[in-house]
Formats: C-alpha cells, structure tokens, sequence
C-alpha cells in the first residue's frame, strides 16, 4: 500500500468522518454508516471504497452483512516513517497544549 | 448488531515477501524475540496445540527494571487451526497483567495470502469479546503507558523487518 493512497483519503473530511466512526466503534455495517451522513448511499460507498483501497478499511462478510472495521496499521507506517522519534515527544506536548487552550475555550 | 462485530479488531498489512517467511516470523521464536515485544512464541501447530509465550531476556530485565516481576509464561492459549503458510488460528490470553488474566480467552486469526505482484498481505483478526483490558492493549491506548503500540505497532515493525532485514531499534 502506498503513502500517496493513504494522504489521498484522509484528505477528504467525509472520509475522516468515516474512519473517527469506526474508531468509536468498529465492525459496522454500510446502513449504519450512511444513517449518519446527509449523502446518497453511492456517495457512502464511494468513499468507502477509496478508504478500502488505502487499507484504512478492512471489510468482512457474514452472511449477507459486509462489516467495515478500521485498520490503523497504514497510519502507524506513516508514522513510523515521518515522525522522527526525537520531535515526536515535542509534537505531542504542542498537540496536548492545543488541545488544553481549545478546551478552554 | 452483534456485539462480536464491535470487539473485533482486525488489522491488514502488505509485505514484500513470500508466505513462509511471514509464517516463521509469526510462529518461530528466534523470529519473534526480533520485532514488536519480542516475546518467544512456543507453538505446537496442530489442533488442541499449546501456544505459549515467555519474556526474551532483555523484555525479562527491563520489565525487573522497571518494578514489574514477569511470571514465566506471560501469554498462554491452544491451537485451533494451523495450515501453513496461509492461516493461523488459536486462542490467547495475556497473563503480565493480573486483570487481563481474569478475562477469557481471545481469539487471534492469522491470513496470509499471495498476490500477483510478489507482495503479501497479513491479516490479523483478534476477537476480543469479555477483553476489555486486552482490547485496550492491543489497539494500542495504553502506549503512553509503556505498554506498545500493540498490533498495528507490532505489524509495521514486521514488515521492516521482513523487508529490511533490521527493526527500528537496531
């Protein structure tokens, strides 16, 4: 799986929508996912496939059900691969004190 | 719903090698102490099998280290299936941790399956249903903790090393 394909679907806030459910909670189904989109169910599917084609989503069939589960393991390559492990303890603490002020907010 | 669907968690990575090479990474100890938490897996790989895992030496020390007495076998379950190099399956509980011990038996699924462009892809399905605390450490939420980063750390770590030939630490 390549980088370019994992950037190219997390560019879209649809698709993020998407993978922060199945965060939440995984192994839904593609009713469950469009019933909390204002979008078409081609729509839904057509973001789906773009994250499946990244890995980010790994589907599995159970009967009639196809059930969409979240795999992290391209974002942990990301990761692993540009996040130097020196700056990294840097870029949490600046990413905790953003999250602070905008908690206060 | 079921609530079998909500406490899997499944994780694919693609690999540039063949199938018995991710096969041994996953079932021969002087593969495993190599990547992720470096424990040695002890596989008896037919059904009704024992699966065990005990501590490498340096885990065993920096573990003693830190205050935390490792008990000899720290993951114990029993083969399912085993039908190399294609599918892995058997049971897994994780007995570092006393509350983690306490919880049934999960159950870990390993797919390996050969495209046509000499690339691999593993699949790795851990049904984690009355795991609350295993869940936890696998999807990787305790890693501020020192616990790792738990599958998906474990894999991308796989995959540098099958493909590199070294780990991040080295």
């Amino acid at each position: 799986m390549d980088d370019d394909r994992v950037f190219k679907a997390l560019a879209d806030p649809t698709r993020r929508f998407l993978l922060d459910r199945l965060f939440e909670r995984d192994g839904r189904t593609l009713t469950e996912l469009e019933s909390e989109l204002e979008m078409t169910r081609f729509g839904v599917m057509k973001h789906l496939r773009v994250v499946e084609e990244a890995g980010l989503v790994v589907t599995r069939r159970s009967g009639r059900e196809k059930f969409h589960f979240l795999n992290p393991v391209p974002i942990r390559l990301i990761h692993d691969r540009w996040i130097d492990k020196y700056t990294e303890r840097h870029v949490s603490a600046l990413a905790d004190l953003k999250t602070q002020l905008e908690e206060q907010r | 719903m079921n609530t079998a669907t909500e406490t899997t968690q499944v994780y694919r990575v693609y690999i540039k090698t063949n199938p018995q090479a991710i096969w041994d990474a996953i079932t021969r100890p002087e593969w495993t102490e190599r990547y992720g938490y470096t424990g040695l897996v002890d596989f008896d790989l037919r059904p009704g099998g024992a699966y065990q895992v005990r501590a490498s030496e340096p885990f065993r020390k920096e573990s003693e280290a830190r205050g935390f007495e490792l008990p000899e076998v720290i993951i114990d379950g029993e083969v399912i299936e085993a039908d190399p190099p294609r599918k892995l399956v058997h049971t897994f509980r994780m007995l570092m941790d006393p509350q983690m011990a306490a919880e049934p038996f999960t159950r870990i699924t390993y797919e390996i399956k050969e495209l046509d462009n000499k690339v691999c892809s593993l699949t790795v399905t851990h049904e984690l249903e009355g795991a609350p605390n295993l869940a936890a450490l696998v999807n990787g939420s305790l890693e501020d903790q020192g616990a790792g980063g738990g599958h998906a750390w474990v894999l991308s770590e796989l995959k540098t090393l099958l493909e590199t030939g070294q780990v991040f630490a080295d």
